[in-house]
């Protein structure tokens, strides 16, 4: 057999676990015990970096329904990158379809793996307090840094979070057709999430992802709230966006 | 190389993995080894508090990164993404080895995050030694290629394990990773002699040896890493010191990780090991 076709095969066996396809490999001697522990590395890693990927998720839907949902996601998404980490990335989507009706368990699972990803992003020189004095504002371009995300929640997952951290009991579970935008981001080593108006969540998200100029964010918010409440706005977004350490500043 | 840093170490070096319940004694610069190992995948991230971890604890001891995901028996080829981060890494870090095992994990787009078998043929010989003739291209530097542990065997196998990774070193200039523990678990599962296995092994090419502790399962000995050393691992140890005397020796743990100074306790009788190989090597009536 060639190399290429033992990989497919063996492969196969691992993600079906079907025997017809274990008969296919070309085992010297019986081989079905070592088969065994192969199978049960296999799932075992995926389901222990699922585990230790959503806490709060497993504690919310307890043991056995976590595990269920988990082998679900097991049996649908084979892993595909070369780090395991990666594996808890299609899970809150696969939540979804196993909890229709159930938004917290999914945006529960989006809370967790944004932390997560924030704790890894890359590093960022971000723009302090006592440097605002010396920009040219009429230059500056403004980013958020890498460490940063804004989910639109429709449930109270981030309160549910927020109380199994604490290990205090959790709220009921409450969603609506109103957007919640949640920010998570990284400020130096620690994660941190709060909850952001519309209006606040509307501006961030312009610096997301691309450097901006000072003077086009202030236009967005003259057009959006007219020339005085637009900038007492930007100017005291501003100043909570640099205490919370959420954006670079870079002079052109 | 920054001055801040140390340089690698000359000779033989013993050494620990770097793991998160001892990350604050590594900090602090006070443990008395030569080197620490990483598993390279748990740093290969784009920034946070493990790359700073990393970057500290690399300013008191030389690093060597022992990689689990490159799948060098791939029949598909390496994936450029994952050896483009490795490289990152190695340029940041400036590791003294860089490893990963004799095995694949991966095959297309699905990747199965465990150390797989090869079948021991031609062919597969063939994928392994471009493989690794690729991965060194891109990194610039020879790897070392350690011995995995093993639960099956193939039917078609041509040549012992063995065998194919002295013909490895041979054809592509790669170093060796001995795991003693790896060898004493494959020959336990498939009934064949350490004492063999040792004495076909081209020890001029062993730059490290790795020391671990397997599990008795139902069936055969599962390398689990999640206890001492036991006795026939440091035989094997003492023979592979014989013929490597200056490589590199560090002990793996990765579950059931025991307080730092009972790994230091271990590690001590890996160096006296290693002084009564250099005493016998050095008396020619031995």
């Amino acid at each position: 057999m060639r190399l290429s076709e033992l990989q497919h095969n063996f492969l196969d066996w691992l993600a079906s676990a079907d025997d017809a396809v274990a008969a296919r490999l070309p085992l010297a001697g019986d081989g079905r015990d070592g088969l065994a522990i192969y199978q049960n590395n296999y799932r075992g890693n995926l389901m222990a970096c699922l585990a230790d990927s959503f806490p709060h998720t497993l504690l919310w839907l307890g043991e056995a329904a976590f595990e269920a949902a988990a082998a679900r996601h097991i049996d649908r998404v084979p892993p595909s990158s070369w780090t395991l980490d990666d594996y808890a990335l299609g899970f809150p989507e696969s939540l979804i379809e196993d909890y229709p009706y159930e938004a917290e368990v999914s945006e529960l699972a989006r809370i967790e793996l944004a932390l997560s990803q924030a704790f890894i992003a890359a590093d960022a020189e971000v723009l302090k307090a006592d440097q605002m004095g010396d920009v040219d504002w009429d230059r500056a371009m403004l980013q958020t840094i890498p460490a940063l995300t804004i989910l639109p929640l429709r449930s109270n997952a981030d309160d549910i979070w927020i109380a199994l951290a604490h290990e205090a009991p959790p709220p009921n579970a409450q969603w609506d057709e109103t957007e919640r935008p949640v920010l998570i981001w990284r400020q130096e080593w620690l994660c941190k999430m709060r909850r952001l108006n519309g209006d606040e969540a509307a501006m961030l998200g312009y610096l997301i992802g691309s450097e901006v100029p000072f003077a086009d964010l202030c236009a967005r918010a003259i057009g959006r709230w007219g020339e005085q409440d637009g900038i007492a706005r930007i100017g005291q977004y501003l100043g909570q966006w640099v205490a919370d350490e959420l954006v670079r500043g870079v002079e052109r | 190389m920054p001055s801040s840093r140390l340089a690698p170490p000359c000779g033989p070096a013993f050494g620990l993995g770097l793991r998160k319940p001892h990350y604050q004694d590594f900090l602090e610069g006070a443990v008395p080894v030569d080197f620490v190992e990483v598993i390279a995948e748990n740093f290969m991230v784009p920034g946070g508090r493990p790359r700073d971890i990393l970057r500290r604890v690399r300013r008191d001891y030389p690093v060597a990164l022992h990689g689990v995901s490159m799948s060098i028996g791939s029949a598909d080829g390496l994936r450029g993404d994952y050896l483009a981060r490795l490289k990152a890494l190695i340029d940041e870090v400036e590791p003294f080895i860089v490893s990963d095992h004799l095995c694949w994990t991966r095959h297309n787009a699905h990747n199965a995050h465990d150390l797989l078998p090869l079948p021991y043929t031609r062919e597969a010989l063939d994928v392994v030694c471009a493989n690794v003739d690729h991965a060194q291209d891109v990194l610039g530097r020879a790897l070392l290629i350690e011995n995995p542990s093993s639960y099956i065997a193939f039917a078609h196998d041509e040549m012992s394990e063995w065998d194919f990774l002295a013909e490895v070193a041979r054809r592509t200039g790669c170093g060796l990773l001995l795991d003693v523990n790896n060898i004493h678990v494959s020959a336990s599962n498939h009934g064949f002699s350490s004492a063999d296995y040792l004495a076909a092994i081209p020890f001029d090419r062993v730059g490290q040896i790795h020391l671990a502790g397997h599990t008795q399962g139902k069936h055969c000995l599962i390398d689990t890493h999640d206890r001492p050393v036991p006795e026939p691992v440091w035989a094997l140890l003492r023979t592979a010191l014989a013929g490597a005397p200056q490589a590199a020796v560090m002990i793996e743990r990765d579950d059931a990780i025991p307080p730092l100074p009972e790994l230091l306790g271990e590690l001590d009788i890996a160096r006296a090991m290693a002084r009564g190989a250099a005493l016998e090597g050095a008396n020619p009536c031995v």
